[in-house]
């Protein structure tokens, strides 16, 4: 698996979102600090670092989900596609259509599996027909790599799958909504090894269509799953750069002695 | 045999026990164990309190109330003279109508006498004094009768009419013939009368219809009295309560806890409403009287100024158990929806809302039945003293009309003096409660089916 990143690596994709300056505070807490990073299209990237370093807080602000947090105040500058996601004309519900997002513990909505999948879709009028969203439903669980699990039982409830379908559940509904972006906050941290993996194969298909962000503590899974990794410290950008050499060659004192065992 | 290693045989000791033997309970723990079985006995003791004062308490309602669900009839043969009733015999209905009930109280005092004959019982007692035997409002119920089947006159009918509270009372073993000495409305010659009629199956105690569905009687006829009008009352009450306190409490309450910001202004309205909570329900009274009564000029003892009380009295209720079911659903939801490009409405409408909604109407359902049971308000309001004798006409009069409420209805019985409404009194607290627990029973059915899980 390291010689094919190797070789993806080698076509650096454009890039989709461009962050620059970007500080967060909650409160009187300074929680990300002037962050400038660079997220590629098409690509895995992972978000590394001890508990409490700001790269959940960063996650959510990809997809302007900080703003439900009360107190929480975003700075600088985050363009996807050359648009300021922070624009006063930028409406954050059509944001979060374009950016998914996969939490760290599965939350299916308590209904069935198809309605968990549909609600996206329905809401954002994707759909003209039911035809149309049966079709979208199957594609979404698919690419969700659950759906030879659940085909025969589309009606029962999700919250009734195990907890690596649920995650994955959870992911075909992110991905139903068509986003170009997908954000993954610690999406494995509650799942099993068995199921990880399973999860693990998944994002790495995902990678075909989608710009994959995934914040993750388990830094084995980050150099499975990502081709470029940043490394964050106390709300600081440590590092950012390819996968491969941030784990075998790191510029930074603190990011080896991070990935080596000595701090986190 | 003999070289026997002496070393091996040797036994080795067993290793010393650090401390005492496991087997013996040690003092301390004998010392906590009676601390803990003290304290479990303290519980059951609270617990057998508690149950006997409950027990007390059901026996005290259902031994002086379900008297008030019987009532005594006699049966009588009433001559219904065609010279009294119609005079012209032409079956008029205008003219039968013009006969008052004193047309009526001969005939009925003529058939007290023959039953008397018939029977064979010796009594002094004038015709006149026998109709001390039926209540009152005996002519009345014969006279509507007439009126509604103009064909009997001229006829014997045999009739049920309604004892009078004290022969109501001796059947049912509250007058006694030692208390009728002090009692000028009843002799013991009247008990001879009731106990030969009672062996010969003329006078009998039945299930009281008329409790449940009738209206209040004045103090003279506490035979007659019902809950009916009254129940009437209550529930027009809680028509006004549920549609104004549910939409305005639930709406509130999303407000509150799913938009509102977090500042000063919003602590302040929380701390209110958690202080309108614990406000008696007397001050909603007056509040009432000054707002709606005096200044609004909505009519006084009207269900829907108590409607209308008892909504700012429950409102706060519904907020309090409204934001608690909000705040059980679990943030993650709320992430989910939003996570997926849901408006922050659309979040509560189709996520957060339903999956709250068992703890809304749980908590709706046991403000009404608070509401259901309060009767100080309504003191203020004029709904208490106010004699429930008519129906309302139709449901704007529902709203409108004075009427009463089943607790003020309660009250007022059981301020009066005649020991026969003391009972239906009673028998008020029995009807009341079994709405109560027909309420409490839908809430748990209600949180029961609706229960989920994430």
């Amino acid at each position: 698996m390291n010689d094919m990143r190797t070789m993806d690596n080698t076509v650096l994709n454009e890039t989709k979102i461009t962050a620059r300056d970007v500080n967060v505070h909650y409160g009187t807490t300074h929680a990300i600090k002037g962050v400038d990073v660079d997220i590629a299209d098409r690509t895995v990237t992972a978000f590394i670092g001890p508990s409490g370093c700001g790269k959940s807080t960063f996650l959510r602000c990809l997809n302007r989900m900080n703003d439900t947090i009360p107190g929480a105040v975003v700075t600088g500058e985050i363009k996807i596609d050359e648009a300021d996601i922070y624009d006063s004309r930028v409406d954050p519900v059509q944001l979060r259509a374009k950016v998914g997002m996969v939490f760290q513990k599965p939350n299916p909505f308590p209904k069935s599996i198809y309605d968990n999948v549909a609600y996206g879709p329905k809401i954002h009028g994707l759909a003209k027909n039911k035809t149309e969203l049966d079709e979208i439903v199957e594609k979404a669980l698919r690419r969700g790599a659950i759906w030879d699990e659940v085909k025969d039982r589309l009606h029962a409830p999700g919250t009734g799958l195990s907890g690596g379908q649920q995650q994955r559940l959870c992911i075909a509904r992110a991905v139903a909504t068509e986003p170009e972006i997908l954000l993954m906050d610690e999406p494995c941290s509650a799942l099993d090894p068995i199921a990880t993996a399973q999860v693990e194969e998944l994002i790495d298909e995902l990678r075909q269509n989608f710009s994959v962000v995934i914040v993750t503590h388990s830094m084995q899974q980050a150099a499975r799953v990502s081709q470029r990794t940043a490394f964050f410290h106390l709300g600081n950008l440590v590092e950012y750069g390819e996968t491969g050499k941030i784990f075998t060659n790191p510029e930074d004192s603190r990011t080896e002695s991070y990935i080596s065992g000595r701090i986190g | 045999m003999t070289d026997i290693p002496q070393s091996g045989a040797t036994p080795v000791e067993p290793p010393a026990p650090k401390g005492d033997s496991l087997l013996v309970t040690d003092a301390r723990t004998k010392r906590r164990n009676r601390a803990e079985r003290r304290f479990k006995a303290y519980g059951i003791a609270a617990l057998g309190v508690g149950m006997a004062f409950l027990v007390a308490l059901l026996w005290a309602i259902l031994s002086n109330g379900l008297t008030a669900f019987t009532q005594s009839y006699v049966q009588l043969d009433v001559p219904l003279l065609e010279e009294k009733l119609d005079k012209d015999g032409d079956r008029d209905p205008a003219k039968i109508a013009k006969v008052s009930t004193f047309g009526y109280a001969p005939l009925i005092e003529a058939g007290l006498v023959d039953l008397v004959e018939k029977t064979g019982v010796e009594t002094e007692l004038e015709p006149k004094a026998l109709t001390k035997i039926l209540s009152s409002s005996a002519a009345a119920q014969l006279r509507d009768r007439v009126l509604a089947n103009p064909e009997l006159i001229g006829q014997t009918v045999s009739v049920e009419l309604l004892a009078s509270s004290r022969v109501d009372g001796y059947l049912k073993g509250r007058v006694s013939r030692a208390s009728l000495a002090r009692d000028k409305n009843l002799d013991a010659e009247h008990l001879d009368l009731i106990d030969a009629w009672r062996d010969a199956g003329l006078v009998e105690k039945r299930f009281n219809w008329d409790f449940i569905t009738g209206a209040d009687a004045s103090d003279s006829r506490p035979e007659q009295a019902g809950i009916g009008v009254a129940m009437l009352g209550s529930l027009f009450m809680m028509l006004v309560v549920l549609i104004l306190s549910l939409p305005i409490g639930v709406a509130a309450s999303i407000y509150l806890e799913e938009f509102a910001p977090q500042n000063r202004l919003t602590d302040i309205i929380e701390v209110n409403i958690s202080n309108l909570a614990a406000v008696p329900s007397i001050v909603f009274g007056i509040l009432g009287l000054a707002v709606f009564i005096q200044f609004m000029h909505l009519p006084q003892s009207a269900p829907l100024v108590g409607g209308l009380v008892l909504t700012l009295m429950t409102l706060p209720t519904i907020i309090i158990s409204t934001r608690a079911s909000l705040k059980s659903v679990p943030p993650s939801i709320r992430n989910a929806a939003l996570g997926v490009g849901a408006s922050k409405m659309q979040a509560v409408t189709h996520h957060v809302l339903p999956l709250a909604m068992p703890g809304i109407l749980t908590g709706t359902i046991l403000g009404l039945a608070q509401a259901l049971g309060e009767t100080a308000p309504l003191l203020l309001i004029g709904m208490v003293g106010y004699i429930a004798t008519n129906y309302p006409d139709g449901v704007a009069e529902g709203f409108l009309a004075p009427n009463s409420a089943m607790p003020a209805q309660i009250y007022e019985w059981a301020k009066r003096a005649d020991p026969a409404f003391y009972e239906r009194a009673w028998g008020g607290i029995i009807v009341l409660l079994v709405f109560l627990l027909a309420m409490n029973l839908i809430a748990v059915l209600l949180r029961r089916r609706f229960e989920r899980r994430w």
